[in-house]
């Protein structure tokens, strides 16, 4: 007769789990060590950086370059630090977050749904879209803006970030839709639903996770934006990005790195804040933003 | 049931792209008819329902519905209600909402919803789960809340699309039940897709066996299953299935031939029909076959054994063929007893082997 297992279960620490245990946390630190260096660095005084001990902690903490890198750093010739960018990054974000996604999730509804004709080919062409780097597109962007008379303006760069997230949200939106049962559409179409009546009532209340996943994406890819920033939002609406590049820039005067760090952990903090509460659908994210390559 | 047509399926055809499903279907049922589309995946019967749905568009043909061509008209404009295999119930709404919500679409008045809603929920007895979510009910309550979803509707024609497939066999039982009390009850038209040959022979009043988006045969349960018209209906229906020999015609003396083994048939009802060496496939139901001694019978041995129940099923061959026979559950036989069985010849049925047409 065999034993009948009594008692705790056996631990197993063998060689090879000690080993995976070494290697993750020495990854941990790797990639952890530049924020530890930022955030120590934006702790110290300038006499203290200039003394070139990166990875010693502060001999004494000073604070000041906070309120400095968010209200008083010069950005080019104004002086009023990041405030104005993160105002202008969310002016730019929220609508855009919002326009986008609401039309890509009509999009998704109607490619997966109402299988017009040539709804293979508008799928391709998205999945073509998604695809493009938009480098190649923004000097006939610019065009059509300036022809638009919303070059330079908010308007023009919410455009310009709706234009370019909805292929990939579409592509998100429609394969998540797919994956619905078709019986609940046949059902609601026998039950009196028209296209927008069965997107409101059955599909809208339906698509909670993957709405915020397609959130998730955009809010972080829209703030984390230079390049469409400081091409179409003009002077006036630069998104926070933009500016912290103009702080760190300097071509005159000192450099000043606990400044330069703090502004840096500022402008990251609306994505790592978004990572945080919401790390599992995060993930999810980026496995549905993995076709993207 | 009267005479007059519910719904009318005018040689339609469907296909999906180059795939031909549907081929100048034409299918008349009558008011109040349960009509059954029977058949194996793939031969059509739920493409039909789709299309008399409304949810697919023809490549050919026209549906009416109550004297209406409805053959371009809308789902929702075409009086049916319809009940999906997967419930297909909308997960975000409880179930009040559920049955509420076609007539929400169309606007009807609120007191009027509420009253049609209970009339329903007592049909059904789902009184006690209208504000329970679809996630929190069973497959069978579910199932029993799709229904009532199509019946608020006071749709005029039914459609079933395998309703039972996804409950167990108990549940399956009890709501094949309620679903023919309720067309006792209300007399609607109804129209059921199913592969399943026990809810098709228990609800229907006519049943139309499918095979490669062609009609086989359009019958009562009762003629389909006594006189099937070909050998996949004979084949289709029944289980266990009808037992088939190969055989040989001989007129002269109005024998089978099954190997070496011969088969009186001169009873058989249209031997008149039969030629001489006409190569013919020999069907017989399990119950169809007695274990007695005598002139006409054929003397085999027993196989396997299988009790049932409420009765036995014994196993032999003949000539190399397997044969099964249903005998009562008391019956007692053993492995290798020597049996002598003789074939109920009213009974059976005889096809062309080329043709496969009953003859």
């Amino acid at each position: 007769m065999s034993t009948i297992p009594k008692g705790p279960r056996p631990k197993h620490l063998t060689v090879g789990r000690v080993g995976l245990y070494c290697f993750i946390i020495m990854c941990a630190l790797f990639f952890l060590m530049p924020l530890y260096v930022m955030i120590i660095t934006s702790l110290k005084d300038m006499d203290e950086i200039r003394a070139a001990n990166i990875l010693n902690l502060p001999k004494e903490l000073s604070f000041y370059a906070w309120p400095k890198a968010w209200s008083q750093a010069c950005t080019g010739f104004v002086c009023e630090g990041l405030k104005p960018g993160f105002v202008n990054s969310v002016k730019i974000t929220v609508p855009s977050v919002i326009v986008s996604v609401a039309l890509s999730a009509l999009n998704g509804y109607a490619l997966a749904f109402w299988r017009f004709r040539g709804a293979y080919f508008f799928f391709g062409l998205c999945m073509f879209g998604a695809f493009i780097p938009y480098q190649v597109m923004v000097y006939p962007l610019l065009k059509i803006e300036d022809f638009l008379g919303i070059y330079s303006s908010l308007p023009g760069i919410i455009l310009v970030h709706t234009i370019f997230g909805m292929p990939i949200l579409t592509l998100i939106f429609r394969n998540f839709y797919a994956s619905l049962p078709i019986d609940l559409f046949k059902a609601a179409r026998i039950d009196g639903g028209n296209f927008i009546k069965i997107f409101f009532y059955v599909i809208i209340p339906m698509s909670t996770p993957i709405t915020i996943v397609a959130v998730i994406l955009q809010v972080t890819g829209i703030w984390n934006d230079f390049l469409l920033g400081l091409v179409f939002a003009g002077r006036d609406n630069q998104p926070m990005t933009v500016q912290l590049n103009n702080i760190v820039q300097v071509d005159y005067g000192v450099a000043e790195y606990n400044v330069d760090m703090s502004a840096t952990i500022l402008t990251s903090l609306v994505p790592l804040f978004v990572y945080f509460i919401s790390g599992r659908w995060f993930v999810r994210g980026i496995a549905a933003g993995a076709i993207k390559g | 049931m009267s005479m007059k047509n519910s719904v009318e399926v005018k040689n339609i055809s469907f296909s999906y792209g180059k795939t031909e499903i549907l081929n100048d279907l034409s299918l008349d049922i009558k008011e109040g008819e349960f009509m059954v589309l029977l058949g194996p995946s793939g031969c059509g019967k739920t493409t039909l329902l789709n299309c008399i749905a409304g949810l697919l568009d023809l490549t050919d043909g026209q549906i009416w519905i109550e004297d209406d061509n409805v053959t371009w008209k809308e789902p929702k404009d075409r009086h049916i209600g319809m009940v999906f295999q997967s419930y297909a119930l909308y997960p975000s709404m409880t179930v009040e909402k559920n049955l509420s919500f076609g007539l929400r679409m169309m606007g009807t008045a609120k007191d009027l919803i509420n009253e049609k809603i209970k009339k329903a929920a007592n049909l059904l007895q789902i009184n006690e789960l209208l504000k329970r979510k679809p996630s929190q009910l069973s497959g069978g309550q579910r199932q029993r809340v799709a229904i009532g979803r199509a019946l608020v509707r006071d749709a005029k024609v039914f459609l079933f699309d395998e309703p039972l497939s996804n409950l167990d066999a108990k549940l399956r039982a009890e709501l094949r039940y309620e679903i023919k009390k309720l067309h006792r009850d209300l007399s609607n038209t109804m129209i059921y897709v199913t592969h399943d040959q026990i809810e098709a022979m228990t609800l229907a009043d006519r049943i139309s066996v499918m095979k490669d988006g062609l009609i086989q045969q359009l019958d009562t349960p009762k003629q389909i299953y006594n006189k099937p018209a070909n050998l996949f209906v004979a084949g289709f229906i029944g289980s266990p299935s009808m037992n088939f020999l190969k055989a040989k015609f001989d007129k002269s003396s109005q024998n089978i031939i099954v190997g070496k083994k011969q088969i009186d048939i001169s009873k058989y009802e249209n031997i008149n029909n039969l030629m001489n060496d006409q190569e013919v496939v020999f069907g017989i139901r399990p119950e169809n076959i007695n274990i007695e001694k005598n002139e006409n019978s054929i003397q085999c041995k027993v196989e396997l054994v299988e009790p049932m129940g409420a009765d036995t099923l014994v196993w032999t061959s003949v000539e190399g063929n397997p044969i099964s026979i249903r005998l009562e559950g008391s019956s007692n036989f053993n492995l290798n007893d020597e049996i002598n069985i003789s074939f109920d010849i009213n009974k059976s049925s005889i096809f062309d082997s080329k043709s496969e047409e009953r003859i």
